[in-house]
C-alpha cells in the first residue's frame, strides 16, 4: 500500500547545503559492506503492485530488466506482494527455495519491520531497499538503502508545464501530504513559476497511493476548473494521464514514462532510472567489492531522468527546461532558496538562505509554497 | 448432533450399535462427498486454465504443493498466513449461524488493531504482562462493539446487517486513517504515518519451536472455543434455533435481540484480535499495512467452511497454503500473481455450488 516513495531521516549531516557535488561522497561516508564474490548470483525483486502499472512498480521492473541482461545473474521476481508477513515469507522463499543472495524489496513499507527482521535472520544475504532509510549503527550491516532526488526532475517538468499552459493553471493529484510528496509538488510549482510567474498549481490529495476512481474524478474536476496541464504523485499516474489526453489537455508524468498513453498531450515526466543503481549494486555484490549502505543522487548521478519532450513542448520551452536541467546538474541552480513563502503567507526561507539537495530539513517538509492552491489541513 | 443422539438411543444391543456406527460414518462420508467432489472438479478446471496459459498442470500442482506444504518452511509459511484468516473467518461464521451475513470483518480488524496500538501509548514503560493483555482486551472490545453495532442495528432498527457491516468497515478504515495520520501519529514516522512503536518487549513473538507467531494459537483456540460454544452449549443451541426460524425462537421465549448482538460481538472480537496480532506480532505499530484484506478473505474462509468454527481451521490452512504457493508460481513459471486468485475463485464458486448437493448424495440406495 504505502509504497510511495520517500526519503527519511538519513544520516547526511555534515554536508554543506549547496555543495551538490558532495552527494555521492556522502553516501560513501557510511562504512561500506562487502559480500563474498560469486560466479552465479541469484537476485530477487519484490514489488508491491503490478509491474505493468505505468508507475512506481514498472519503474523498478525496468531496473530489474537491466539486471536480467547481466551475465551470470539469475533474476527472480514477485509482484503484488503485500507489506505484511507475505513479503517476509516471499523473501524467505527466495532465499530458502531458490537460493537468492541479493534481494531488492522495492516498496518503501517493506523496510520496517520486514527487511529488518529478515536481515537479522539471514546475515549472509544482502538486502537493498528503496527509500533511503538506512541508519549507520542502528540497522544490520547486510542492509543498504538508496533513493533519488526526483524533485529535480519535477522542477524541470514544471518549467516545461509552466511554458506550455495557456490558462496558467496546472493541476497536481497527490496521494498523501507527506514530506516526499510535498517536496515534489513544491519543486514542480517552483519550476513552473520560475519561467511563468502567473502560473498556479492546484493540488488534490486523494488519501491513498492507488485509488484510480478518485484519481480520475480529481483529474476531471481540475480540468473543469480550467487546469490545462495535469501531473500526479500516486503509484500509477495512468488514469490521470489518460483522462488528460481524452479531455485534450496536457500532462507530465511520474515514476515511469506514460508517453505511450498520451501521444498528443504528454509533455515530459519525472522518471526514476533504477537501472543505474541496480546494475552498479549487482556488479559490486557479485564481485565481492564493497558496496555503500546509502546511495542517493539526482539528475547529475543519473538516478532520475526526464521523459523525452513531447511534440506539444515548444522549442523555447525545451530550451528553458534544458537550461534548468543543466543548472541542477551543475549544482548552480538550487530549488529551495529564499526568499520563499508558503501559500499561507508564512516565511519559509529568508532572502539569502538556500537549502541544497542534501539538506535534512527538506525531508521534514510540511508546507506548500506560494502559488500552490491547496491546503494541508 | 442428530446422528449422535440416535447412537445414544440405540445402545440396546451390540449389533444394532455397530450398525448405527456404520450408518453414522456413512452419513458423515456422504456429507463430505460433495466437498471432495468440488475440490477435485476445481483442480481439474484450474488445470485447464494452467494448460491454456501454456504450462503443464502437473508441474504447476507439484510446485504449488512444494510451496504450500512440501517443506517445513512451506508448512510454517502456510500456517502463518492461515492465522489471521481463522480469526476474521469467525466474524462471518458465527453470525451466519443465526442467519446473518456479516461481511465487515475488515472494519473490526482495523479498529481492533488501532485500539491495540492506541492503548499501548499510555502504557509505555509498563511490563508486557500488563501491556499485552491490555492490547488484547482493547482490540476485542472495540472489534466486538463494531460488529455488535451492526447486529444491534439489525435487531433494533431492522437495518440489513450485510450492508451496515460493510459500511461500518469503510467508516472504520476512514477513522483509522484519520487517527493514524493525525492525533495518534508518531511524529517520527515521517513518510509512513504510524502510531508509536509498542516496543520490542511487548511483541508477541513466535510459538516455541516454530517460525509462526502466537496469532496461530489464538486462532486455533478461539475456533475450538467457538465450536464448543455453538455446538455444545445452551447458548449455541439457542443461537442455531434463531438461525433456523427466528419467529419460532421468539415464540419459544428466546431473547433473540440479545443472542444476535452477543454473537456479533463475539465475531467482531475475534476479528479485532486479528488486528491486535498484526500490530503486536508483526508491525509493532498500527499503520496502513494493516489494511491487507484479511477481513475480506475471512468471508471466503467462513463460507467454504460452511460456517462451522471447526471447519474454519482446515479451510484457513488450505487458503494459507494456496497463497503461500503463489510466490513460487510467479518465480518458477512466470505465471501472473493473480493465478492463485483464479484457483481461489474457482474453488469458491464450485464449493458453494456443491453445497446444493449436500444430503442428496447417497453411497447406497436408501432402504425405503
Amino acid at each position: 500500500m504505502v509504497q510511495g516513495t520517500l526519503l527519511a531521516l538519513a544520516v547526511l549531516a555534515g554536508c554543506k547545503q549547496t555543495e551538490k557535488v558532495e552527494i555521492t561522497t556522502t553516501a560513501a561516508a557510511a562504512t561500506p559492506a562487502a559480500s563474498k564474490p560469486s560466479d552465479a548470483l541469484t537476485v530477487g525483486f519484490l514489488y508491491v503492485g503490478s509491474t505493468k502499472d505505468y508507475g512506481y512498480n514498472q519503474a523498478h521492473a525496468e531496473g530489474a530488466k537491466a539486471v536480467k541482461a547481466m551475465p551470470g545473474v539469475k533474476v527472480l521476481e514477485e509482484e503484488n506482494v503485500a507489506e505484511t508477513v507475505a513479503v517476509q515469507k516471499s523473501m524467505e522463499g527466495m532465499i530458502n527455495l531458490d537460493g537468492a543472495q541479493l534481494i531488492f524489496p522495492t516498496s518503501f513499507g517493506y523496510f520496517d519491520p520486514h527487511i529488518l527482521t529478515l536481515a537479522a535472520k539471514y546475515p549472509d544475504v544482502t538486502f537493498l531497499h528503496c527509500g533511503g532509510l538506512y541508519t549507520e549503527g542502528k540497522h544490520p550491516k547486510n542492509v543498504g538503502s538508496y533513493f533519488g532526488y526526483i524533485d529535480e526532475a519535477e522542477y524541470v517538468a514544471g518549467t516545461a508545464a509552466g511554458l506550455t499552459t495557456k490558462t496558467n493553471q496546472l493541476g497536481f493529484i497527490a496521494a498523501k501530504p507527506i514530506p516526499q510528496v510535498l517536496r515534489n509538488i513544491n519543486a514542480y510549482a517552483l519550476g513552473a513559476r520560475s519561467v511563468n510567474p502567473k502560473a498556479t498549481v492546484s493540488v488534490i490529495f486523494t488519501g491513498d497511493w492507488s485509488l484510480p476512481v478518485k484519481e480520475a474524478e480529481a483529474a476531471n474536476s481540475l480540468i473543469d476548473q480550467g487546469v490545462d496541464v495535469l501531473t500526479a504523485h500516486v503509484d500509477s499516474p495512468k488514469v490521470i494521464v489518460e483522462a488528460a489526453e481524452r479531455r485534450n489537455v496536457f500532462s507530465t508524468g511520474y515514476h515511469a514514462s506514460q508517453a505511450a498513453l498520451a501521444p498528443k498531450g504528454y509533455l515530459t515526466g519525472a522518471e526514476w532510472n533504477w537501472e543505474k543503481i541496480y546494475t552498479a549494486y549487482v556488479t559490486k555484490v557479485k564481485s565481492g567489492q564493497p558496496w555503500d549502505h546509502l546511495v542517493r543522487g539526482g539528475l547529475e548521478e543519473g538516478y532520475v531522468k526526464l521523459s523525452p519532450y513531447g511534440e506539444a513542448v515548444s522549442p523555447d520551452a525545451r530550451k528553458k527546461a534544458d537550461e534548468a536541467k543543466a543548472g541542477l546538474e551543475a549544482g548552480t541552480l538550487v530549488i529551495f532558496k529564499g526568499p520563499l513563502k508558503s501559500n499561507t503567507g508564512a516565511e519559509i526561507l529568508a532572502a539569502g538562505v538556500s537549502r541544497g539537495q542534501t539538506d535534512i530539513e527538506l525531508e521534514k517538509m510540511d508546507y506548500l509554497v506560494e502559488g500552490v492552491k491547496g491546503s494541508l489541513e | 448432533m442428530t446422528a449422535s443422539a440416535s447412537v445414544v438411543s440405540d445402545l440396546g444391543t451390540g449389533s444394532r450399535r455397530l450398525g448405527a456406527l456404520k450408518e453414522r460414518s456413512r452419513g458423515w462420508l456422504e456429507g463430505l462427498l460433495p466437498t471432495l467432489g468440488a475440490i477435485v472438479l476445481s483442480l481439474l478446471l484450474f488445470g485447464v486454465f494452467v494448460a491454456l496459459a501454456g504450462h503443464s498442470p502437473l508441474a504447476v500442482y507439484a510446485a504449488m504443493y512444494r510451496g504450500a506444504f512440501g517443506t517445513w518452511f512451506s508448512v510454517q509459511n502456510s500456517l502463518l498466513r492461515a492465522a489471521p484468516l481463522m480469526l476474521t473467518a469467525l466474524c462471518t461464521a458465527l453470525p451466519a449461524r443465526l442467519g446473518l451475513i456479516v461481511i465487515g470483518g475488515e472494519g473490526a480488524l482495523v479498529v481492533g488493531g488501532l485500539a491495540a496500538g492506541a492503548v499501548a501509548i499510555p502504557l509505555a514503560g509498563a511490563p508486557p504482562v500488563v501491556v499485552i493483555p491490555a492490547m488484547m482486551a482493547a482490540s476485542m472490545l472495540v472489534g466486538g462493539l463494531w460488529i455488535g453495532a451492526a447486529g444491534a442495528l439489525k435487531v433494533l432498527r431492522g437495518v440489513n446487517e450485510t450492508i451496515s457491516s460493510l459500511l461500518l468497515a469503510y467508516i472504520g478504515i476512514a477513522l483509522f486513517n484519520h487517527l493514524v495520520e493525525g492525533p495518534l501519529r508518531d511524529p517520527a514516522s515521517l513518510n509512513k504515518p504510524s502510531t508509536p512503536d509498542i516496543g520490542a518487549a511487548n511483541m508477541l513473538g513466535n510459538l516455541p519451536g516454530l517460525d509462526v507467531h502466537w496469532g496461530l494459537a489464538f486462532g486455533v483456540v478461539l475456533c475450538l472455543v467457538c465450536q464448543l460454544l455453538m455446538e455444545h452449549s445452551v447458548f449455541g443451541f439457542a443461537a442455531r434455533m434463531v438461525g433456523g426460524n427466528p419467529r419460532a425462537a421468539r415464540l419459544s421465549g428466546l431473547g433473540v435481540p440479545r443472542l444476535v448482538i452477543l454473537t456479533c460481538c463475539i465475531g467482531g472480537a475475534a476479528a479485532g484480535l486479528a488486528g491486535m496480532v498484526e500490530v503486536a506480532a508483526i508491525h509493532g505499530k498500527a499503520n496502513a499495512s494493516l489494511l491487507a484484506g484479511y477481513g475480506y478473505a475471512g468471508i471466503l474462509v467462513a463460507f467454504l467452511a460452511n460456517h462451522s468454527a471447526l471447519g474454519i481451521l482446515p479451510v484457513a490452512v488450505l487458503l494459507g497454503g494456496i497463497s503461500a504457493s503463489g510466490g513460487l508460481l510467479q518465480r518458477t513459471f512466470g505465471l501472473p500473481d493473480a493465478t492463485v486468485n483464479v484457483l481461489q475463485g474457482i474453488l469458491f464458486v464450485v464449493l458453494l455450488g456443491s453445497q446444493t448437493y449436500r444430503g442428496r448424495v447417497r453411497l447406497r440406495r436408501s432402504p425405503r
